[in-house]
Formats: C-alpha cells, structure tokens, sequence
C-alpha cells in the first residue's frame, strides 16, 4: 500500500507544532500500524532525520503506553483496540492518515505525539488503593466475593490508563478513568472501608489535575479500547454523592 | 574452591526459612528512616519490594523508563500465578509446589530457594485478595482454580486472560499509596545508566531523565535491581519493545556475576511470525493449553497441500490429524512443560509438518473443548437432547468467558476467528531463566547489590513452570527482601547519607556521558534495528531451540563482528539533551550484542540438555533432552573479564538432599 502521513511534529513543550507529510510505500496489510511508523522511523534516521516520536512498550494492548490520535479518533478506526493493535489492513491504498497527539490541557505534549499522563498516577496515589500493609492479609478465602460482583470489579479494573478517554471527550474529562478504580473497590467488600474518603479524594485530586467537567456525551465509552462502561460513571456519582452527604 | 557463598541456611528444607526469619538482624525503625534503597524497575519484583521496604520505614527511590510504573512488562502477564493453597482439594502442599518447580526446571534450581518460594506462595494470594485484586470466583464465592503445563494440581490462581495487569495493579496501589505518604519518591521516564560502587559497595546509580535527557546521581545504601528479563537479546520475543538487559549488564561489569545466561525459555503457543516487518511476537496464553489440543497432519501431503494454501485444517478428517504432544507424552498430554512442547513443536515443523505458508506453526484446536463444555452446560441447564448446534453455542459461550480476551487479541493479529477453526501457533522467546546470580538472600556478588524477579537467575532452573513468575516476582518483593535486606543493612546504621560528589560518582557519570557522546558521535550509516535485528537471527539460529558446539562458536564470532560495525557505523540521530528515544534504544542494543556473546559462551560451555536448553550432541536415541548430572549439576556464575576478554566460569554446585535426580519424564 501506499499511503500519505500527516503527522504531528513538535519539538518540545515549548514548540508551536504543526503537521508534516510523509509519504510511505511498501505497507503491508499485515503490518501493526505503529510497525508502519517504525518502518517510516528506520528511513528518517538513514536520511539524517529526526524520527517521529511516539510511546509504545508491549504492543500488545495492556500496558496502555501507546496513544495517537487516528483520523480524528483515538486510537484509531477500530473500536475496542488500542493503536498498538490496530492493523494496516483497516486502510485502503492511497488513504490519507492524520496522526496526533492526546490533546488535553492536563495531558501536556513533551515531543511530537508523546505526552505526560503522569495526571493520571496522581489521581491513583490519591486514593486508588486499599491500605493495607504487606503481611497484614487474612486468608484469601475469609470473604467470599458473589461472582456477580467479583467479574464487575475485574471488569472496571482492566482499564490500562491510557487517557484515550480523556482524549476523546470535549471537555477533557477523566471521569471515565477514575469512576472505573473507584467502582472496582466499590464493589469489593474489601474496598468498603476506605470508599468514602477514596471517591472525595479521587475526585478533588481530578479537579486539580485540570481535567473537564462530564457532560454526560458518552464519548469517552466509545473510543475506550477496553470497554469501561458507562455504569462506572454512575456508580462513581452515586458513592461521591453519598460521602459528600456525610462528609 | 568456588568463591561463591550462597548462604543456604542450615537445617532440615522446610525449617530453613522459618530459623532464617527468627535469627535475622533487624533494623529498628528510627534507623530505617536514615537508611536510603533504590529500586530500578516497577515491575511486580520492583513495586512489591518497594511498597513493603517504604512501610517498614526505609526511604525508598524507584525508578522505570516507562512513563508510570504501571506500564512494566508484568502487566502483560496472561494466564495466571500458582500458589500452594489446595483450595481444589486434589493433594497439593508445599512440598509438591516445591517438588514440581525443582523437576520443571530440570534440576538445576536451589532447593532451598525453591522450597522457600512454595513456603511463602500463599501469603501472595492473601496479600492481592485483600489488594483488592479482583481474581476468578467460583458461584460460591470463592477463588476458582486452573491447571497449567508440567503439573498435575490446579494451583493457578486467575484474572481472566489478564492476570499479570491485576497483580501490577494491586502492586502499584501498594505503591502509589507509599509515594501518597512521601515514603516513595518515583522517577518515571529515567533510566538507571550505571551502578556506582564504593569501597567495594553499591551505593547508587547514575540516571539518565529520558524526557530532558538530564544525568542524575542517586545514593543509597543498597541497590535492588527489578528490572526484567533479555528475552529482547533475540529481537523478537514476546517481551515488550523496551524490555532490555543494560542494568543487569552494568552490574555484570561492576563485578555482579552472571547465572546461567543461556537458559532461556522459548514458550510454545504464540502467534507465528507473520513477515520481516514483524517488531514483537505475542503469547497466546499457556492456559489455552489446558483446553485446546494440538495437532498437525499426519500426513506429509496433506501439510504440504496447507502450507499452499489449497486445503485447510477443517478439511483434514480426524484420523489423518496427528496429536502429536498426546502421542508421544499419553500421561501428560497437551500440557507437558514449555520445552518439551516448543521442541516437540519444532521437531514436527522441521519435518515437514508445519500448517502455514512458511510451514513454521502447529495448530492449536478447541473444537472438542467447545463440544465438551457445551454437553456439561446443556446438562448443567436440564436441556435434553441438545442438537449439535445448540451444544456448540453454549460451549462457544464457556470458552468465550474463559479465554475471550486472548481469542480476541489472536483474530486482531491474525485476521482469522479460532472459535471456528484452529489456532496457529508456533514457540517463541519468552522468559530468561538466566540473570544475575543471587545467594539466599538475593543479593549478588557486589554487597549491597540485590536482583528480584526476572532480573536473577534463581527459583526456576533450566526452564521455569507456567505461572511461577510472577510468583516468584512477588514472593521477592513481598515476603523475601524486606527480611533478608536486614542483614546487610543492619550494618549501616551509622553510616549516614551517602555523599554523591565522591571520585566514584564522578567517575560513573564521565563514563555514562563518554558513552552517549561515543554513540552519538558515531554518525554511521545504518539505524540502530539494523543491528538488533542481525543479532536476534543469530541468536535465534544458534542459540534458539536447539544448539550445537560448533553453532555457538559460529555466533559468538559473527556476534562480535555485529559488535564491532555497530560501534563503527551506526547512526543516531539527535542530541544527548533532549527526549531521544533512539538514543536510548541504542544504548540498550550495545548492551544485548554483549550479553548475545555471553549467552553462547554459557550455552557452548553447557555441554549437556537441561530444561530450555537443549544441545544436540546431548540427546536419548528418541531425541529426548539428554541431562549429564554427574559433570553439570550447577549453576555457572559467569564473572566478567574485561572488554574483549572470555568471561570467567565460576560454579555453584547444586546439593539435592531432599529430591531425587531422575531424569524428566512426562510420558
Ligand atoms: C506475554 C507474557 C506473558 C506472561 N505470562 C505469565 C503468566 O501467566 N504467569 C507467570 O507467572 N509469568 C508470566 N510471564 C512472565 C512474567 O510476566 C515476568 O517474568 C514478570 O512479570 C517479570 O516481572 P519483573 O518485576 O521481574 O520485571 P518487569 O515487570 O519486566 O519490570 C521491569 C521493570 O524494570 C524497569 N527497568 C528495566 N531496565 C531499567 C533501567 N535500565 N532503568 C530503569 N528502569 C528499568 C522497567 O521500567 C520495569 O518497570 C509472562 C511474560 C510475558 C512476556
Ligand atoms: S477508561 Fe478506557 S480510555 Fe480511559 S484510560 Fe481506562 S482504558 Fe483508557
Ligand atoms: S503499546 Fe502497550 S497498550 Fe499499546
């Protein structure tokens, strides 16, 4: 195949930034779309160019490093997979591919389509966590957990923090992110005890950050590549409605 | 008279520990505030370590390339951790944990070490239910169980196909929770360059921040170095596009020995290498082999008739399939361990067997799990007479809550649906048993130096069982370094802060700059993959699956020629100060073309089969794997040179008191 880039280049932090064509020949529909742009990288450097820069570890959908604004979607054209999992064979010959960073005020870029998510740890170290100290646990099976409750923890805890709903949400909410650890120890009998503090906590430390407000557009849910549920965002409602109540 | 002490505690195996922990100096807590510990990597070693050090009191520095130390390759762990709880009832103990690891690992792991791992495996599985780790349950409630390759108990603990991103999860809240408190200090996107020894001593790092490309020093009273697996060497392997071998390299130079390099782990079911512009290979889960059975033709025209494309593998009629695992292994079948099943894998390729275009990959069928979960389903649910059809849905639905997300993942890479026909699958690299050499302890040869997890040599012999690492990761940061650091640190209550103007420091940050400058100044021709890739073919053809004597000293050659033109002509573009992730790629890649080199040695050296390593001149008349106990029942503990010199053998010999040394037999 052959295809026109239209990438994102920006120096540093301080850059203006703009998009650049690179045209690519030789694609194969079997190529992963960030080997397409390694490809591109190998014939920057042979030219004396500098390489386009963009976060990726396990391309393979789970560590939540890879990012890129695809066509004006994140992560790209397929629903329910990251950028690292998108394929060469979702374009045709001859397409156009405008490829951008996460943009959002609390995501800033540090160089071409890489940005610092580190908003997203510190909303965690807020209160994403139960306190307990190694050594301290009872035995794994002193509280039976109902399947039911048990699958939709783990279902909210896939989320890989990728930011990509954020990316795609007018206002830059993170809402979608957050609700999805808060429900995950919401559900869980052993996350009950810290659930008030946790969800004032997650949310104020959120509002910090300079994410946007929720609107309630459901954007977020659909370009998320592991499904998080809109639910989520409820229950997070629910709970942080009730502890402001008693707080 | 071998200089190593691995300090194995006296007394009989299943006390060892537990005299260990009672007798052990310990530090009160008013010292451990003034004690300093860094951490490379955040990994499941490096975040379990550093959240249990920060809560006992130490001031604790972590570091990692990734831009959270959510993002360690850990996450990507699939099919789930063991522990010896025997929740199922079906006769597991610690000894048996014990037992199987020891002959999964063809016998060249440390009875005590492993002994210790099965003792503590329990207390993981307390520790992340109340993390709040959300693993499989069963109706009633409680943890549900799956078996996995090379046992015969269901021990494995699981979240869905994603068991290692809930582990790191719960890993890192326990850590997120200790940087809340001051008690962690995180440095994501730094790299750890160098180690810095004084008197003999590790006492910091030097560190590069990858966003400005800054060099810092860091001082501490012990370093803990967590930072993964080598698989990399090979360029394609399962590990992910950063995973790499440099800080284990450094302490090799800086006098850490290195175990066993050679012993790697070349798992059997992932996705077959699609074409050149491959950059990373994925796993499909060992789990899938609890379920799915493999096969390929049994006849040679009908393989060859796939491989061009013209027939398929539903137009293969069950009585021409060859199961060839249930043949040649009846009593373990399908779940034999990893090295056995890749060679087995292998063997049936090189013979012609192989089911696609590039006749390099075995299929993986789960039609008869469909059909059988199916029955259990429509009984489960009272429906009578079942037509085919219906059985094959509710089956579909079982595999699909099962499996889903690693069916998933294959149809995105692949194209193709496996709950309609077979799986391709073929071994790749996957996992180093080799690293760091540790004692008992976990610290390596340079006091105050400790390697966790992946990054050491030690639980799992020449071949690490399905779902032991992360065991093993969390068993090191959890409940082994915050005892046993107490013996050495015990020692530094007095010493106060460690100055970072010292000549030592100094001198590691002249070296890490020299070096940068060396690789930018360069300006060669060819990209730093350029390189990588030529290495990993090399290692791939001659220190893979199968190895031989005059292979290894071909490579060990023709790695030092790649070595040499890489120095001379590679090409990396941009300046040391700024975010540059080229240049930091080919840092590391100087890194793997020594460790390539080493690795051959090690395997040359080797002149036996054991576990993952397999050497031809060493084999039964059925093409078994051929172990020499008598002149090779140790650890070799290679001890760097210098530059351009043949690395050093020193070995650790391997005392069995409790286990018999048979050879493996999965038949
Ligand atoms: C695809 C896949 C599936 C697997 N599935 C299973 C499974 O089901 N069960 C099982 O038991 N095991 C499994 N394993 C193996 C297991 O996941 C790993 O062995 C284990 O997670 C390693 O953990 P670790 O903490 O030692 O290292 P890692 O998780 O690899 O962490 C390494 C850390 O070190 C940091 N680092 C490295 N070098 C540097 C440096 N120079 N400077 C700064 N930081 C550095 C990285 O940033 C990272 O934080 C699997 C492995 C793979 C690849
Ligand atoms: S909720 Fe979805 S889109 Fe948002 S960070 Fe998590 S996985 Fe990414
Ligand atoms: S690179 Fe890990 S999710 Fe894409």
């Amino acid at each position: 195949m052959k295809l026109t880039l239209k990438i994102w280049r920006q120096k540093n932090a301080a850059d203006k930034g703009r998009l650049v064509d690179y045209p690519v020949s030789d694609i194969s529909p079997d190529m992963s779309f960030l080997e397409m742009l390694d490809v591109l990288n190998d014939q920057l450097v042979e030219k004396g160019d500098d390489p386009i820069a963009f976060d990726h570890d396990c391309r393979e959908g789970i560590c939540g490093m890879c990012s890129l604004y695809i066509n004006g979607r994140a992560h790209g054209p397929q629903s329910a997979v990251t950028t690292c999992q998108l394929h060469m064979r979702s374009f045709k010959d001859g397409d156009t591919i405008y490829i951008e960073p996460w943009r959002a005020k609390a995501f800033p870029i540090i160089k071409d389509l890489v940005v610092d998510r580190s908003a997203f740890d510190r909303i965690i170290q807020a209160g994403g966590y139960i306190s307990v100290n190694t050594g301290a646990a009872q035995d794994a099976n002193s509280i039976p957990v109902p399947k039911v409750d048990a699958d939709e923890a783990f279902a909210a805890a896939t989320c890989i923090g990728c930011g990509a709903c954020v990316a795609s949400c007018k206002n830059a909410s993170a809402m979608l992110f957050v609700s999805a650890k808060v429900s995950q120890l919401a559900i869980l009998p052993q996350g009950r005890a810290e659930a008030e503090q946790r969800v004032l906590n997650m949310v104020s430390k959120m509002d910090e950050e300079g994410f946007g407000n929720c609107t309630n557009t459901g954007a977020c849910e659909v370009e998320c590549p592991k499904g998080i549920s809109l639910t989520n965002i409820a229950r997070m409602n629910r709970e942080f409605l009730g502890a402001a109540v008693k707080a | 008279m071998s200089k190593l002490n691995s300090k194995i505690p006296a007394g009989p195996i299943d006390k060892k520990w537990t005299d260990y922990k009672d007798h052990v100096a310990l530090v009160n807590p008013a010292n451990k505030r003034n004690i300093d510990i860094i951490v490379v990597g955040s990994g499941l070693a490096g975040s379990s370590a550093a959240a249990s050090l920060a809560e006992m009191g130490y001031s604790v520095k972590v570091f990692c390339f990734q831009d959270s130390p959510r993002r360690a390759h850990s996450i990507a762990a699939q099919g789930g951790i063991n522990a010896a709880k025997n929740y199922k009832n079906d006769g597991d103990s610690t000894f048996r944990l014990f037992y199987d690891t020891i002959k999964g690992g063809d016998y060249r792991a440390r009875e005590a070490n492993v002994h210790r791992l099965a003792e503590v495996s329990t207390s993981i599985i307390d520790q992340c239910v109340a993390q709040g780790v959300p693993f499989a349950r069963e109706y009633g409630g409680l943890l549900d169980n799956r078996s996995f390759g090379g046992t015969q108990v269901q021990r494995t603990f699981y979240a869905a196909g994603q068991t290692g991103q809930q582990l790191l999860l719960g890993a890192y809240s326990a850590l997120s929770k200790e940087i809340a408190k001051g008690t962690v200090k995180m440095y994501n996107r730094h790299e750890m360059m160098d180690i810095v020894k004084v008197d003999g001593k590790a006492r910091g790092i030097i560190a590069k921040n990858l966003v400005t490309g800054a060099i810092e020093r860091h001082s501490a009273h012990a370093v803990l170095l967590c930072t993964g697996g080598y698989g990399n060497v090979f360029f394609l392997s399962t590990n992910a596009m950063g995973s790499n071998v440099s800080a284990a390299m450094k302490a090799y130079k800086k006098g850490a020995y290195f175990g066993n390099p050679c012993f790697t782990q070349i798992h059997p079911t992932c996705i077959p290498v699609s074409g050149d512009h491959q950059s990373k290979l994925t796993l499909m889960s060992e789990s899938l082999r609890n379920d799915g059975r493999i096969w390929v033709p049994a006849k040679l025209e009908d393989a060859q008739a796939i491989q061009q494309g013209k027939k398929r593998a539903n137009d293969i009629p069950e009585a021409d399939r060859d199961y060839y695992l249930e043949r040649r292994y009846p009593a373990f079948g399908n779940l034999v361990p990893r090295d056995v099943a890749s060679r087995a894998a292998k063997e049936r390729c090189d013979a012609g067997f192989g089911v696609n275009a590039t006749g390099q990959a075995v299929y993986l069928d789960y039609a008869d799990a469909i059909e059988r979960y199916g029955k259990i389903e429509a009984t489960k649910m009272n429906i009578s007479n079942a037509s085919p059809e219906k059985i094959k849905e509710l089956g579909k639905a079982v595999v699909k809550e099962k499996y889903g997300n690693l069916f998933d993942m294959y149809m995105q890479i692949s194209g193709e649906n496996p709950y309609e026909t077979p799986m391709k699958i073929y071994p790749a690299v996957h996992y180093t048993m080799g690293g760091l050499w540790v004692d008992y302890e976990l610290m390596t040869t340079v006091p105050g130096l400790y390697a966790l997890g992946e990054a050491n040599f030690s639980e799992h012999g020449a071949n690490r069982l399905g779902a032991s690492a992360l065991m093993q990761g969390l068993a090191d940061g959890y409940f082994v370094i915050p005892y046993t650091i107490g013996s050495y640190l015990s020692d530094d209550i007095r010493t106060g802060k460690i100055p970072t103007d010292s000549p030592e420091f100094e001198a590691a940050e002249k070296e890490v700059r020299d070096r940068i400058e060396h690789l930018l100044n360069t300006k060669g021709t060819k990209p730093v993959d350029y390189y990588h890739k030529r290495l990993g073919k090399v290692m791939w053809d001659k220190c893979g699956m199968a190895r031989n004597a005059e292979g290894l000293k071909e490579a060990i050659a023709e790695i030092q020629e790649i070595r040499k033109e890489f120095w001379a002509n590679v090409r990396v573009p941009g300046a040391a100060n700024e975010f540059n992730p080229e240049l930091d790629k080919a840092g590391r890649v100087a890194d793997f073309l020594e460790l390539g080199e080493l690795m051959c040695y090690d395997a040359l050296n080797r002149n036996e089969s054991c576990g993952g390593h397999f050497r031809e001149e060493s084999q039964t008349e059925e093409g078994e794997a051929l172990r020499d106990d008598d002149n090779f029942a140790f650890v070799s503990a290679w001890e760097f040179a210098g530059d351009g010199k043949e690395p050093i053998l020193n070995k650790e010999e391997l005392v069995y008191e409790n286990i018999k040394l048979v050879q493996r037999s999965y038949k």
